[in-house]
């Protein structure tokens, strides 16, 4: 009987075996890639709120602290949003006639609440607590990034699992002096070239929980 | 059709018809109907899911606070002076206080140096340091002036906490030289005698 296919089919049938593994290979690569990718995360996307507000300004040119704003962070989940009193504090005074700040003014008023745009937002099966990581020297840039140097607020990190559990397996690398100075609420601390070292220190005698404890499931989700 | 491919193109079809189920839901996991702290509420009329203290009743744990109430008049200080206190109190006066009243409390802040009404210094003239605790703690609750109130941002702990700083600070304009420990004394003598102190 006469071969149907010619010899030189071969090659085109062994390439096209190959050609399809190594294209559901870059399809993974390219569905994992994408996964992690800001367009997923919803990373450094700078979101538009109802009032001007500027994180530079306050924080990084008038050096005002994280917590006069966002009291609830050393004491419970949330840091909070601050209630429209607390802009008052300052612009019942300054900047008392600026039209861009009305909304705050009318806010004020009417007793009616800003509607502040959520820049980070986790899942609601994760239960993260501001409080534990701020008093056992985690850093509010750690995972925010640079607050005092952004116009407008955006999200620095990616927030996926793996982000936490990278962290929460070596949590050392990111703990921060608390005594002489608190440096937690410091913008611009950068790691000193003996953090390994320090980091331990600091998470034996804070009483760290062990990467078995801080992995566990239960830690994050209820 | 043969069952098998019958039953491959069923299957097909039924994880199809699932997937596209999926799409519409629109409660899963990440977005269960519960709120999370102060998320908008379209339950309530003012469209906030927190809620704020009812009239006549009392937040549960804030009636330990009616013991750190002090008359306007009285020099009273409610809580035991330690150094944790006025640790504690000279970080809650940076964080709530330096921005108007400065970081030595002479009312040259960043936020006064930007148009904020000047606040009166804690050290001349010497009215902030003849007042009473009581009235320190009033002003801190309630406000003076162009100043409004911080009984939202600093629990009454440590409002007491700022009130025993400020008179830290004040002292530390006014402390009798005899009060010095003798290093820091030996210290002052060679800088009066013109020499430098190392």
């Amino acid at each position: 009987m006469a071969q149907i296919f010619h010899r030189s089919t071969n090659f085109i049938s062994r390439f096209s075996l190959f050609s399809a593994v190594f294209v559901a290979g870059l399809a993974l690569t390219a569905i994992l890639g994408l996964a992690r990718s800001p367009y997923s995360t919803n990373q450094n996307i700078s979101r538009a709120q109802p009032v001007q507000f500027s994180h530079k300004h306050h924080v990084g040119d008038d050096g005002i602290d994280c917590r006069y704003c966002h009291t609830g962070v050393e004491t419970s989940a949330v840091a909070g949003i601050p209630p429209t009193k607390t802009c008052m504090n300052c612009h019942s005074v300054l900047y008392a006639d600026a039209p861009y700040l009305e909304p705050i003014r009318d806010s004020y008023r009417t007793d009616k609440s800003i509607e502040w745009v959520k820049v980070h937002r986790l899942p609601d099966f994760v239960y993260f607590n501001h409080s534990i990581h701020v008093n056992k020297g985690v850093g509010c840039s750690t995972c925010h990034g640079s607050i005092n140097q952004m116009p407008l607020v955006f999200q620095a990190s990616p927030l996926l699992m793996e982000w936490c559990l990278d962290c929460h397996r070596n949590p050392e690398k990111a703990l921060r002096p608390l005594e002489p100075v608190n440096e937690v609420f410091n913008m611009d601390w950068k790691a000193p070239d003996n953090q390994a070292e320090i980091g331990k220190q600091f998470a034996a005698e804070r009483h760290i929980r062990s990467t078995a404890e801080l992995t566990s499931c239960s830690t994050c989700h209820r | 059709m043969t069952s098998a491919s019958r039953i491959f193109f069923g299957l097909c079809a039924a994880i199809l018809s699932v997937a596209a189920a999926g799409c519409k839901i629109e409660q899963d996991m990440a977005h269960q109907p519960k709120d999370k702290p102060l998320a908008p509420s379209s339950f309530f009329g003012d469209g906030r899911s927190e809620r704020p203290i009812l009239e006549n009743t009392v937040a549960r744990g804030s009636i330990a606070d009616d013991d750190l109430v002090v008359p306007k008049d009285s020099n009273a200080f409610p809580l035991p002076l330690t150094p944790q206190l006025l640790k504690r109190g000279q970080e809650r006066y940076k964080i709530y206080c330096t921005p108007c009243h400065g970081v030595q409390g002479d009312g040259n802040g960043m936020v006064a140096m930007r148009g904020m009404k000047h606040p009166p210094s804690f050290h001349e003239p010497p009215r902030l340091r003849e007042v009473p605790n009581g009235y320190l703690y009033d002003v801190t609750t309630n406000g003076f002036g162009a100043m409004l109130g911080y009984s939202a941002q600093i629990p009454p702990a440590d409002r007491w906490a700022i009130i025993a700083y400020i008179r830290a600070l004040q002292l530390s304009r006014h402390a009798p030289v005899s009060d010095l420990p003798p290093a820091l004394r030996d210290k002052l003598d060679k800088l009066n005698a013109g020499g430098t102190a190392k």
